[in-house]
């Protein structure tokens, strides 16, 4: 590891309620590296994503993303979140705009460009997605890959610093699955920092740099792909490699 | 007189028709100034109620759901009596046209704040997720992403709803507006004859079915594809 990590989260706790979801996780990533976060369902891992950029409120711990201490209450949210690109499970995307729209609200909104700047940067981040052709589809007009790669180009149009992507192909047709692992693989290439959360595990053997798993809102192991799927040590990543391995 | 020519003599009398005809035009122009005024006031502060409610500041939440329950339960024919004839002791004395705008007004306003509040909270939570995760703050998500979508939705309640109460113009009768029923059945008293009150059914009718086809034409042309 680096010594400066990009992201460095600390002893996150998170309770819903009564429930016990994050129980004091230490997450460090440094920049350029892809980590996979893996685990059962319920297990915290998503949790944990959306606290990272603070779309759930941590109970307890500290998180620097980018040198900014998110969990500051002096800290400007808004201005933070535009270093923290985030893709959903469900896309997301916004019906009642095109797909050059959902690119450039931020741009315009946020970031402060004028709509002809908004417009080309919007353009060169649907290329980079290779969806330069559907800039004035709406999502309805747009396959379930089509739309997560639009959801993809309308965070990397904000240049983040890092790229949350939360489950990014788990609603996907398994036919549509490898256009958008694709656009994350170029956007691995191009130095991009990434934490993901899915179980792509082809995916995860080939790009990822380090793959963690969680269980019961802690993290129980982590290290190089191939140690964790090959020879994992705890009983429970064994048994959950098994898992989903058999299918 | 065969029956049917008794009953065009009746209801359809041209002498009276054309004698009160300038009545219920002038009756027209009363009910459509109201019927503006009402629907511009009514659905502004309806939205506004909702915006504010969605700040969820929750001692603001809990009056403005009060006053919204009191304005969808009373009658409003209550609330226009009570404010043409109960103001007064206050020291206010609004007109009967101001009473029955007010009144009509705070009914709308209660029922299309529930409309887009119904709106606003139907948009995904997923929308305000991505929205904020990309530095919009509440407000610009608000703006942006959520009430383009909750407006579309609202469409098909709030054009029923708004048609519903600008036609409880006509209850300013009571408190002697002269809208087209008003000048409807003073005709009817004074011309001993009912016609009038079918040219004030027409005039409705003239008003009306435009405003429910342009609706009909709103709904479809804002509905999309998901």
């Amino acid at each position: 590891m680096t010594p400066q990590p990009i992201v460095d989260a600390r002893a996150i706790h998170k309770h819903f309620g009564t429930l016990h979801v994050l129980k004091g996780v230490d997450l460090k990533v440094a920049e350029r590296e892809l980590v996979f976060v893996i685990g059962p369902s319920g297990s915290g891992k998503s949790t944990l994503l959306r606290c990272l950029n603070r779309l759930e409120e941590p109970s307890s711990g500290s998180i620097m993303v980018d040198g900014i201490d998110m969990l500051d209450p002096r800290t400007d949210i808004n201005h933070a979140r535009q270093r923290i690109g985030m893709v959903f499970q469900s896309f997301n995307l916004y019906p009642h705009m095109t797909a050059l729209g959902n690119v450039t609200l931020a741009l315009r909104k946020v970031a402060g460009k004028s709509r002809a700047e908004a417009d080309q940067l919007g353009h060169a981040a649907l290329e980079r997605v290779g969806l330069a052709d559907r800039a004035d589809h709406t999502p309805g007009q747009l396959s379930g890959g089509q739309q997560q790669r639009v959801a993809i180009a309308r965070s990397i149009a904000l240049e983040p610093r890092v790229m949350l992507f939360d489950e990014p192909t788990s609603a996907l047709d398994p036919e549509l699955v490898g256009s958008v692992l694709e656009v994350m693989r170029s956007l691995r290439e191009s130095g991009m920092t990434m934490i993901v959360v899915s179980h792509e595990m082809g995916f995860a053997r080939n790009a990822a740099d380090r793959v963690v798993f969680m269980d019961d809102g802690l993290i129980v192991e982590q290290g190089p792909p191939a140690a964790i799927f090959e020879t994992p040590t705890h009983e429970r990543t064994r048994a959950f490699i098994g898992q989903i391995q058999r299918h | 007189m065969t029956n049917f020519e008794r009953f065009l003599d009746t209801f359809f009398n041209g002498k009276v028709m054309l004698k009160y005809l300038p009545d219920i035009l002038s009756g027209m122009v009363v009910t459509i100034e109201l019927a503006v005024l009402i629907v511009l006031s009514g659905l502004a502060a309806g939205l506004a109620l909702a915006l504010i409610r969605s700040l969820a500041i929750r001692p603001l939440n809990w009056l403005i759901i009060f006053i919204v329950d009191l304005f969808r339960s009373l009658p409003p024919l209550v609330i226009i009596v009570l404010m043409y004839f109960g103001l007064p002791y206050g020291g206010v004395s609004p007109s009967g046209f101001v009473s029955t705008w007010l009144s009509l007004a705070l009914v709308l306003m209660a029922f299309s704040e529930e409309i887009f509040w119904a709106g606003i909270t139907s948009v995904h939570k997923g929308q305000w997720e991505a929205s904020r995760s990309t530095g919009l703050s509440f407000g610009q998500t608000l703006m942006n992403v959520v009430l383009p979508q909750a407006l579309r939705l609202t469409i098909p309640p709030l054009t029923n709803r708004t048609i519903a109460i600008t036609k409880g113009t006509a209850l300013g009768t009571v408190v002697a507006v002269t809208e087209i029923l008003g000048e409807a059945s003073s005709a009817v008293s004074n011309s001993y004859n009912p016609s009038p009150l079918m040219m004030g059914a027409a005039a409705y009718l003239v008003l009306f079915l435009p405003v429910v086809v342009l609706a009909r034409r709103l709904e479809t042309k804002f509905a999309w594809k998901r």
